[in-house]
């Protein structure tokens, strides 16, 4: 008898619904602190390269602000900063990543926004980098002031709330500036570099990055002193894991107050056989054990400091004034530098 | 012998059955599916709909196409201008990929050796290079080459050259001023002005619509020249030999005996040309034109709404396919039933001509 109707024909049809069913299989994650402890390893989203932030050199180690974070968080609960996978996203990537559970923390120069923490089913931690969306013009051009740019062309870099804030300052300032918006860094760089647009636009540290990175003679381009936003960047992770939140948060919070305490990577182990500080006790799990709160051991902090430093050791090696990014502290200095570092206190 | 038993062996009915349950099968999984990523979005606490397209958009687009757009107007007002850029980089590739890639299909064929050569290394370089590689360098040898606008190139001090685009004249309406009934609305014609800060002009085209509509006519015009080349083989030998024995010439054997003929193999692989032209148009995001997913990207990172934007990318560019793809079956049509009517060697047109 023939058969009009084969399994061996409609084989595409029925593979197809059956990888339908499996695919969309969600696994939701459970605890993310114990899949992490399973698997051993964080996965961190970060940036595909933004110099200072998140970028890998030619051998494939990451480095930045950003990664630096990943890695003290992996000290601190796993017992090594190497245990981190990081997974460079672009911008549109970056929350789908996060909320579909293929990455555990997102780290990935991200402003925290009422939209963001509220609509997306993901939580801000806590403040890594104060940041603020600037301009950026050839030094020939002679603009002192952003509010000069009247009708020019700007270069925008999509991917974040830049678009919007242009458009505010634009129309405050009755500027009429013209966004050309970017997907591709590198087109974004050559529109701007060639004299395209008369101005580029996108958080100071990243005109900043570029500037160090791209530019021919980075002396030839000045970044404006007004920031037209505020962008304050941080880690974000998956709504619903309270525990988790924490120790994100607590981590940054721990790096900040070794910095406030005097503790760095290279005074730590003395300090914390030799510090009669109570704060500084505590904080290195000498005295309490502050660490088990979170479902850590006593030593998170005082390993993570060790292996990556605290947060001014974090900063000065991937954006600070030595570097080619060559940032100065500013909004980001302690609290007790005129800055608005604050760590929530750590008893 | 019952009427199931019956159903089951009759071969139609059989095939019915089957049919609808793999029908049912697949509606399931859909139905699944979205319950399942519906459910999954409301347990993370994900807010979704399409609520937001009526919120305002709050960013501007630099380049508009027939509506003025500000950030004071919705999303989905900024879509249809994105949707709008797109349409306008798809026709204008449609229109010049066509040309092209006839001319160069035709030079193909050529048996004059230099044309023929051209015509081989073109194709064999434009169609085995990646577009978005062509893309970027297109762009970036606009922005890097050309001259800052107050120094373009000019041609009659009508059209300019610069890195802010190409500037040509055209007539624009002139709104009368309110309140003054002396003055009427009417057509200006409006030419661009050079000045010490650069060009000032009505009618511009930015590098960017410039890079993406060159890159994209070029690589589709390779593909649609293998097309029409192969078309014009398809052609039966004695039909050429046929139209030179009547003392035709070599161009009106082109056009009146080959190319009606040709036109027939030479439609539906046409199709596939286009609608890849017409998908191929969202690379523009690459070079900053702000196209349809240009805009949606933008609208993605400001709402989050990830998967509402990709369904109306989908939608969109679905629609504008099948709207091609019905258009280009119609022109088939028409092709067959001409050739049908016998109308292929048209005698009485070249009579006319001859």
């Amino acid at each position: 008898m023939k058969t009009y109707f084969s399994l061996e024909k409609n084989r595409f049809l029925f593979i197809f619904c059956l990888s339908l069913i499996f695919f969309s299989e969600f696994s939701w994650a459970g605890k993310t602190l114990d899949s992490i402890k399973q698997k051993d390893q964080i996965s961190c989203g970060v940036n595909t390269g933004l110099a200072g932030f998140g970028s890998a050199d030619s051998q494939g180690k990451w480095s930045g602000l950003d990664v630096d974070i990943c890695r003290a968080i992996a000290s601190a609960v796993l017992g090594s900063a190497d245990k981190v996978r990081f997974v460079p996203l672009s911008a549109p990537q970056r929350f789908a990543a996060l909320q579909s559970g293929e990455i555990d923390i997102l780290s990935r120069n991200t402003t925290f926004s009422l939209t963001r923490d509220a609509s997306l089913g993901l939580h801000q931690t806590a403040v890594t980098f104060y940041d603020g969306q600037g301009f950026m013009v050839p030094a020939k051009m002679n603009i002192k002031s952003a509010k000069q740019l009247k009708g020019a062309t700007v270069c925008v870099q999509s991917g974040t709330t830049t678009e919007k804030n242009l458009n505010d300052f634009s129309k405050a300032n009755k500027l009429e500036v013209k966004p050309i918006v970017f997907e591709k860094l590198e087109a974004a760089n050559a529109a701007y570099f060639s004299g395209r647009c008369k101005a580029y636009t996108t958080d100071a540290s990243g005109l900043a990055s570029i500037r160090s990175k791209e530019a021919k003679d980075p002396k030839e381009h000045v970044i404006l002193p007004e920031l037209i936003s505020k962008e304050p960047l941080g880690p974000m992770v998956r709504r619903g894991d309270d525990e988790w939140l924490a120790i994100t948060k607590w981590v940054i919070y721990g790096l900040l107050e070794a910095e406030e305490l005097g503790i760095d990577s290279k005074s730590v182990e003395n300090l914390k056989n030799q510090s009669t500080d109570p704060a500084v006790l505590r904080l290195l799990g000498k005295s309490d054990d502050m660490g088990k709160l979170l479902g850590l051991d006593r030593e998170w902090i005082a390993r993570a400091v060790a292996q990556v430093g605290n947060y001014s050791e974090i900063f000065d090696r991937n954006v600070g004034e030595k570097t080619p990014l060559a940032l100065k502290r500013g909004l980001n200095a302690l609290w007790t530098r005129g800055g608005l570092q604050y760590a929530m206190p750590i008893r | 012998m019952n009427t199931l038993t019956h159903l089951w062996n009759h071969k139609r009915y059989r095939l019915y059955l089957y049919q609808a349950v793999v029908l049912i099968l697949l509606g399931a999984a859909l139905f699944w599916l979205g319950h399942n990523t519906w459910i999954n979005l409301k347990q993370r606490g994900i807010q979704s709909g399409f609520d937001f397209l009526s919120d305002t958009a709050g960013f501007d687009i630099g380049e508009t196409f027939l509506i003025t757009f500000d950030g004071s107007q919705t999303y989905w007002q900024a879509f249809l201008v994105g949707l709008l850029n797109t349409l306008k980089v798809s026709l204008c590739g449609l229109v010049l990929a066509s040309a092209l890639g006839l001319w160069v299909g035709l030079g193909r064929g050529s048996l004059h050796p230099l044309i023929k050569l051209f015509c081989s290394t073109y194709i064999e370089l434009i169609r085995n290079v990646p577009l978005m590689i062509q893309l970027l360098m297109w762009y970036v040898l606009l922005v890097e080459y050309l001259p800052p606008s107050t120094e373009p190139y000019s041609w009659f001090q009508h059209f300019y050259l610069s890195q802010e685009g190409f500037a040509y004249p055209g007539f624009i309406w002139l709104q009368s001023p309110e309140g003054n009934p002396t003055l009427s609305s009417h057509w200006i014609w409006s030419r661009p002005e050079l000045d010490a800060l650069g060009v000032h002009t009505d009618f511009n085209w930015s590098p960017e619509f410039l890079s993406i509509t060159l890159a994209l006519s070029l690589y589709t015009s390779a593909f649609i020249a293998e097309i029409v080349r192969a078309g014009i083989q398809s052609v039966a030998r004695g039909q050429i030999e046929a139209a030179q024995s009547l003392a035709l010439t070599p161009w009106q054997i082109k056009r009146w005996v080959v190319l009606p003929q040709a036109a027939r193999m030479i439609t539906p692989p046409l199709t596939n040309q286009y609608l890849n032209l017409v998908k191929n148009s969202s690379l523009a995001v690459v070079v900053g034109y702000p196209d349809l997913v240009n805009i949606a990207n933008t609208a993605l990172n400001q709402t989050g709404r990830a998967l509402e934007c990709i369904a109306i990318l989908m939608l969109v560019y679905l629609t504008l396919s099948l709207v091609i793809a019905w258009g280009m079956n119609r022109t088939n049509d028409k092709v067959r039933h001409y050739l049908k009517k016998g109308n292929d060697f048209a005698p009485h047109k070249l009579t006319q001509r001859a």
